[in-house]
């Protein structure tokens, strides 16, 4: 009788674990759904910029919502996939789009290796700081490099086909690979932090002295962090360039770094879907401003969005819809 | 379902509206012209172009009278902000979406380059009022787009080569260190030569630098009579402010600005600029007709206009010209008929457009007044001389663009 009962708990417990990760699966499919329709709605080229901000938000709210670590020089490994993938695609006319990013993708995770070598030694506000200095140092590189174009920029980049046959000419089969992209990426992410090493990057957010004490090397788990990231947000870059058929030092500059920031604040850090959330709300928001007679004053605006969501909703906009869903259906 | 009905019977209405319409203008896409004004709205060139370049484009359409053969004129306008990607995407979606025939404005020189390369694609027209890179026109021209103001290959040329004949032979060059900076120090350097004169030295400053204070020190100690700046934007307003507290000028030495506006000049003040020799395309009170159209402009926007500014009426409007005489707004169509026709108005003199997109015009040798000569908030230059549209850009000869035969 004891022996059913007890094992009797953990199955309830297992069904209603199985529950939530049904109605999980369901809430992605849902999304997917949306995201294979959504260029029927709106302009593809459009939402193909919020998908490519999207994974660069996505990656950055690794580091900082699950490391704990706040990195200010994201727009590095933005800016280096997007360079490396745009030379390549430009130069050499014989290379798929789909190798041109994974090479792109491996500058990012690369430049991320050195990066993080050099940075996660430091904590806090010295982390920030060192990041900041090396992606500036990016920053003048790009500027002097031949092959970057300096401050005109790299132009031209050809689309081509992926796999060789498949013209990603046309917006909307260019939008179906960006979107498989995304998913891909997310993916990555997903799966990062619902493993064991996610749970272990929480932990050393939480608590890093404990961490160590309980016999984690926190540094290298920091390390391959940083690096997901980096290559993640190397992997945004190189498909941004694809879309947009060019790579510019906007991308280097550290204005893009302050962006990502505000995009995941925005939107919920630590949360998966806050990122996309946010990275949707800017983008939108810069689009729509622009062609508007407040077009002078979007700058102002995102700064006073910025302020209210740090003042008055801390967790952001996903952050706070799970706290409230979860204080009333559960 | 009267509504419905309703609804139905309007829809049906309008459809034979327009069908109606579309045969009386067979030849305007969409019955309307659609301009799309592309700028920076809200960084650095705002001064330099932004909303008052709108408004010049505004009083083309409505000294044009509003419409082209009885198609409405319709604008459309978006900030860049000063990025290749916010810009190529928003003329990507006028072209895709809105199906815009002309896009002008146009400054930061990344973003147009971007941009042209979008048009190209499409095979629309850009008119480039705002850009300063030579290279617009040369290496990255194409047959769908005109670049109509000023390049810095002029106002290197002019201001150097004028410099020289007035007697300043040695040049230190203070110059930014990437590639705009150098392309421009070299086109300064062989001028400088070829006249007869030297460059005695020269330092570059990293891009963007905030204190000149090092450098100025060191043009100062050269001992050259010219100090060449070779840079744009903030980076020149800092020197020539640093210039003017080391007392650069009282001392003897002079400022050649290389790439400086009215905008500019306007906003560092008379003290510090005094005496600076530039080239412009245009200045507001060279004539009377230029004063003119300023004077409509100051109304509106309470600044007179810059060169760009100027240069984004005189492009819109020739182009509406040129839109009538076709009787189309078929941007292949309308490109050639704008070549075809010369340019003369308030803002370009003896102006005609080369087969590698550059507008050739007229351009001015122009010193900054002193505080002592200046009559007026506004009155900040001298025009010296004239430089004919011939000499004064890159002659084809040079020029490395596919669409020239050489």
């Amino acid at each position: 009788m004891a022996t059913t009962e007890t094992a009797r708990i953990p199955s309830a417990a297992m069904q209603r674990q199985r529950r939530a990760n049904m109605r999980r699966n369901m809430f992605y499919l849902a999304l997917i759904v949306i995201g294979l329709v959504a260029p029927f709605l709106a302009y593809p080229v459009f939402l193909m910029k919020i998908l490519c901000f999207a994974l660069f938000a996505c990656s950055f709210n690794l580091l900082l919502g699950y490391a704990g670590l706040l990195s200010f020089g994201h727009a590095a490994f933005l800016a280096t996939g997007g360079y490396v993938t745009g030379y390549l695609l430009s130069s050499y006319p014989g290379i798929t789009p789909e190798v041109g990013i994974l090479i792109g993708t491996l500058a990012g995770v690369a430049l991320g290796a050195v990066f993080g070598l050099l940075a996660i030694r430091r904590q806090g506000i010295y982390f920030a700081m060192v990041t900041l200095a090396l992606a500036q140092l990016m920053f003048f590189f790009f500027i002097q490099a031949p092959f970057t174009g300096g401050e005109d920029g790299l132009h031209g980049v050809a689309r081509g086909h992926f796999l060789g046959f498949i013209s990603l000419n046309d917006n909307l089969s260019m939008y179906y690979f960006v979107f498989a992209v995304f998913l891909i990426g997310f993916a990555i992410i997903q799966r990062t932090v619902h493993s064991p090493f996610g749970q272990v990057l929480k932990a050393i957010r939480e608590n890093e002295p404990r961490a160590v004490s309980l016999g984690y090397n926190v540094d290298a788990y920091k390390l391959l962090a940083f690096v997901i990231s980096a290559g993640l947000a190397g992997l945004a870059g190189s498909t941004k360039t694809l879309v947009f058929q060019l790579a510019s030092l906007t991308d280097a500059h550290w204005h893009m770094s302050g962006e990502v920031i505000l995009m995941t604040l925005l939107g919920g850090v630590g949360t998966l879907l806050g990122p996309i959330m946010g990275a949707g709300i800017v983008v939108s928001l810069q689009h729509l401003l622009a062609q508007s007679p407040l077009g002078n004053w979007v700058n102002v605006i995102l700064g006073l969005l910025f302020v209210v969501c740090v003042l008055s909703f801390r967790s952001g906009i996903v952050g706070e819809l799970a706290k409230s869903y979860r204080k009333n259906f559960k | 379902m009267t509504l419905i009905k309703k609804a139905l019977t309007t829809s049906i209405a309008l459809a034979t509206a327009s069908a109606m319409a579309a045969t009386a203008q067979a030849n305007m896409s969409d019955n309307e012209v659609r301009i799309g004004y592309l700028a920076d709205m809200s960084g650095t060139y705002r001064d330099l172009a932004g909303p008052g370049g709108l408004t010049a484009m505004e009083m083309a359409i409505e000294d044009f009278g509003g419409s082209v053969n009885d198609a409405p004129i319709v604008v459309f306008s978006a900030d860049d902000r000063n990025s290749a990607d916010v810009g190529a995407n928003t003329v990507r979606g006028w072209v895709d979406q809105e199906n815009v025939d002309m896009v002008g404005g146009l400054v930061a020189s990344s973003v147009t380059i971007a941009v042209t390369k979008v048009i190209e694609e499409s095979n629309g027209l850009a008119l480039v009022s705002g850009s300063a890179a030579s290279s617009i026109t040369n290496e990255h021209c194409t047959p769908n787009h005109i670049h109509w103001v000023y390049d810095t290959y002029p106002l290197a040329n002019g201001t150097a080569k004028a410099v020289v004949e007035q007697g300043g032979d040695t040049w230190f060059m203070l110059t930014a260190d990437y590639a705009f900076g150098h392309a421009l120090e070299g086109d300064v350097t062989k001028v400088v030569e070829e006249n007869g004169g030297e460059i005695v030295g020269g330092v570059r400053h990293p891009f963007p630098t905030s204190d000149f204070s090092s450098y100025i020190l060191q043009a100062q100690s050269s001992g050259a009579k010219i100090v060449g700046l070779a840079n744009a934007g903030a980076d020149t307003v800092n020197a020539i402010t640093t210039a003017s507290q080391f007392g650069v000028t009282q001392s003897g030495q002079q400022l050649a600005g290389l790439l400086i506006f009215l905008n500019d000049v306007h906003a560092m003040g008379l003290e510090s600029t005094q005496n600076l020799l530039l080239t412009t395309g245009w200045y507001w009170d060279m004539d009377e007709q230029s004063r003119e159209w300023a004077e409509r402009y100051y109304e509106r926007m309470e600044r007179m206009p810059t060169m760009v500014q100027a240069g984004i009426y005189s492009s819109t409007m020739h182009y509406l010209k040129a839109v009538e005489e076709a009787g189309t707004d078929d941007p292949e169509t309308v490109r050639a008929q704008m070549a075809e026709m010369p340019i003369e108005d308030f803002f370009a003199r003896n102006g005609s457009i080369r087969e590698d997109g550059r507008m050739i015009h007229d351009m001015y040798l122009a010193q900054v007044k002193t505080p002592e000569e200046s009559t007026g908030e506004w009155d900040l230059y001298e025009i010296l001389s004239t430089i004919p549209a011939e000499e004064a850009y890159r002659p084809l000869s040079e020029s490395n663009c596919d669409l020239v035969q050489n």
